[in-house]
């Protein structure tokens, strides 16, 4: 019994300080993204590094996408041509082309355009994070 | 061919267009109303109207028609016609949507500050509309004379009446309606008719596509030529035919080869490396036009100012990237049926009337098959009617802030009815170009200028104005050149007819090139807000800078 009297005996003042803390803190954090929107606003060179890091990361995400477009896409002329005996595969009593441009290409291109939104709005996202952040 | 049911089924499309037009009238108040429908639009809607804006009668009718006349190689125009959105949203979509232009030339006084490359800008924006337009009001004129027997000009004139009138009244907030509801028209337009179409093909027991022996007519036919051309018979005579010949087959005989339209495997299969490296530059340039064109045609671009913000921006061209990729499954099915059905057309050199003629051919006289004719012709309407009204309204945005520099109501009126006339009076005189070729044109104009201008523009700080403007000129003035030699020039034969048939792979790299050593070259000039514009280009909305 006395030492659960004794437990709480020291807990007991905690909670005070430290939603005070924990106030300090938020009020701190805005403090800081303001100064980083404003750095952002005002070009400074820690904003400007920010877009740019941002501009090369969205870039970086189409290039590679478009990357995926080119070899998947963009190859099969130059496979038709140098490969003749690709064209003449049937499957489902179609030619192979036929399938691969007038059916296949068009949920191919869709499943690489939902993965782009999905990525480019991961990478605002952790923009608008690394703004929002206390220290960057 | 005299179906009793086009004109109702065709002017019922019109009536509902002019309808949900006023409809829209009513709810448009003010220029924004106008220009960009007050940027109040919802992803869905505006995904459906930039799908229907966008399926023009080059998708309608043309690619059905490219597909029973060379096969395979054409099945890129409907692949590029939908990759070209992939490329919009993975370039240019959201960074264009918060740059906050309205138009193109916008865009270039935003990111460069620049008016002598605005008004630049603005050439070409009234340039790639008027080419884009003028096959709109052929297909009309076209449809017209094909199904219900009306002069040519009957169709033009009707179509370019209506929607001058529907721009001038409602502008683009009752535009966004009448879009919406002809993508979903559009679609029932050629889906439906093609269900009924696969289930005949399995009644008719399967007739092989590409059979052994060539394809024969299936029914007793009369052919009326209309373009020149050399006929190979089965017994291996040739004859020269010209315009106005008439030819009679009896049922089950073999079709004559026609001069300049693949037959057999040379349809079936792409074209192999060595015997045909022409064939495969015109592929890859095609690819080119289509993949980077669409993101430079000005009634596409438009559409983008009316999301609210560029997350929204993103995810309608995702969805209007699943429309136009359902929509694309058609046209190849009428193509190919089109080849057992009518290849009567394959003879008279108007292949781009399958689509309308195919329910016809292949379901009889019946009700069903006129129905069914009909729906498509008002599909094909459907289709004039909205990329057309989508094309004036965005070349009478820039003729009426740019040209007339009236910002009012009244001015935009007047800017619909001059960029209206032009179009209208060069497709009543030049009524033999083929449609898909024209609007293939558009689309290298498009990649070679507005491109560059748009990647780079985003993406790159060092571009210039001096920059930007050479290589517009130099490469969108190239491909304008290849579009005139192509419409006014004496036919070529061999790798010219090839470079200017199908400019884009050429034009494209050398726009880019032009434009990044050009602004290399004047480094100076770099814009000194250039680091502000990149971060409100870039930064997402959320962080409310």
């Amino acid at each position: 019994m006395t030492a659960d009297d004794r437990v709480p005996a020291p807990r007991a003042p905690q909670p005070r300080p430290r939603t005070r803390v924990v106030l300090a803190e938020v009020s701190r954090r805005d403090d800081r993204a303001d100064r980083t929107r404003a750095e952002l606003a005002q070009q400074t060179r820690v904003g400007d590094a920010l877009v740019r890091g941002l501009v090369r990361a969205q870039l970086s995400l189409a290039l590679r996408l478009s990357l995926v477009v080119l070899v998947g896409l963009g190859g099969l002329p130059w496979l038709f041509a140098i490969a003749p005996a690709v064209g003449r595969v049937t499957v489902f009593g179609a030619n192979l082309p036929w399938l691969l441009l007038a059916v296949a290409s068009f949920p191919f291109l869709i499943v690489v355009g939902w993965a782009y939104v999905r990525l480019a709005e991961r990478n605002e996202q952790d923009f608008t994070d690394l703004v929002q952040r206390p220290e960057h | 061919m005299g179906n009793g049911l086009v004109v109702p089924a065709i002017v019922t499309v019109t009536l509902a267009t002019l309808a949900i037009g006023f409809y829209g009238l009513r709810l448009a108040r003010t220029t924004s109303d106008f220009l960009v429908a007050s940027r109040a639009v919802s992803p869905t809607w505006n995904a459906a109207a930039i799908g229907g804006e966008y399926l023009s009668a080059a998708s309608f009718l043309g690619i059905a028609g490219l597909i029973l006349k060379y096969g395979v190689d054409v099945l890129w125009y409907p692949v590029g016609f939908a990759a070209g959105y992939l490329a919009l949203l993975l370039f240019v979509a959201a960074p264009l949507r918060r740059s906050g232009a309205f138009t193109l030339p916008d865009f270039c006084e935003v990111r460069l500050g620049s008016r002598r490359l605005r008004t630049l800008a603005t050439v070409f924006v009234i340039f790639i509309g008027w080419l884009y337009l003028v096959p709109q009001l052929q297909g009309a004129g076209l449809t017209l004379a094909t199904l219900a027997g009306a002069p040519y000009p009957v169709g033009a004139l009707l179509v370019a009446a209506v929607v001058t009138a529907n721009v001038a009244l409602g502008g683009m907030r009752a535009v966004t309606f009448v879009q919406a509801f002809q993508y979903w028209l559009k679609l029932t337009a050629l889906a439906v008719p093609a269900i009924f179409l696969v289930l005949q093909w399995q009644a008719d027991g399967r007739p092989a596509v590409t059979p052994p022996d060539g394809p024969a007519f299936r029914t007793a036919t009369t052919v009326v030529v209309e373009h020149r051309a050399a006929l190979t018979f089965a017994d291996g005579t040739v004859r020269q035919v010209r315009p106005g010949d008439e030819l009679t087959f009896a049922a089950g005989d073999p079709v004559p080869e026609v001069s300049g339209v693949a037959d057999g495997a040379d349809w079936l299969l792409p074209s192999a490396a060595g015997d045909d490296d022409r064939g495969l530059f015109a592929t890859y340039s095609l690819i080119l036009a289509t993949f980077l064109g669409t993101m430079g045609l000005p009634h596409v671009l438009v559409r983008f100012y009316t999301n609210p913000d560029g997350a929204a921006a993103r995810r309608t061209t995702l969805v209007v990237l699943g429309l136009v990729g359902v929509f694309y499954l058609l046209p190849t099915l009428y193509g190919v049926l089109g080849r057992i059905y009518t290849p009567q057309l394959l003879v008279t050199g108007q292949t781009d009337a399958v689509v309308v003629l195919l329910p016809g051919a292949a379901l009889g006289d019946g009700t069903t098959g006129r129905l069914l004719a009909a729906l498509v012709a008002a599909g094909a309407f459907a289709a004039f009617l909205s990329t057309s009204s989508g094309l004036l309204t965005s070349v009478a945005g820039v003729v009426s802030t740019d040209v007339l520099r009236r910002g009012s109501v009244r001015g935009f009126r007047l800017a619909t009815v001059i960029a209206g006339a032009v179009p209208t009076l060069l497709a009543l005189h030049v009524s033999g170009l083929d449609v898909s070729q024209v609007v293939g044109l558009a689309f290298a104009v498009a990649a070679s200028s507005f491109c560059p201008l748009l990647v780079l523009g985003i993406w790159w700080r060092g571009l210039t104005d001096l920059g930007a403007a050479a290589g517009v000129l130099v490469g969108g003035g190239a491909a304008i050149g290849a579009v005139l030699v192509t419409v006014l020039g004496p036919p070529l034969s061999g790798w010219p007819a090839t470079l200017i048939a199908q400019p884009a792979a050429w034009t494209v790299p050398l726009a880019f090139t032009v434009m990044v050593a050009a602004s290399m070259a004047t480094r100076h000039r770099t814009p000194a807000d250039v680091g502000a514009t990149m971060l409100r280009l870039h930064a997402p909305e959320a962080l409310r800078l």
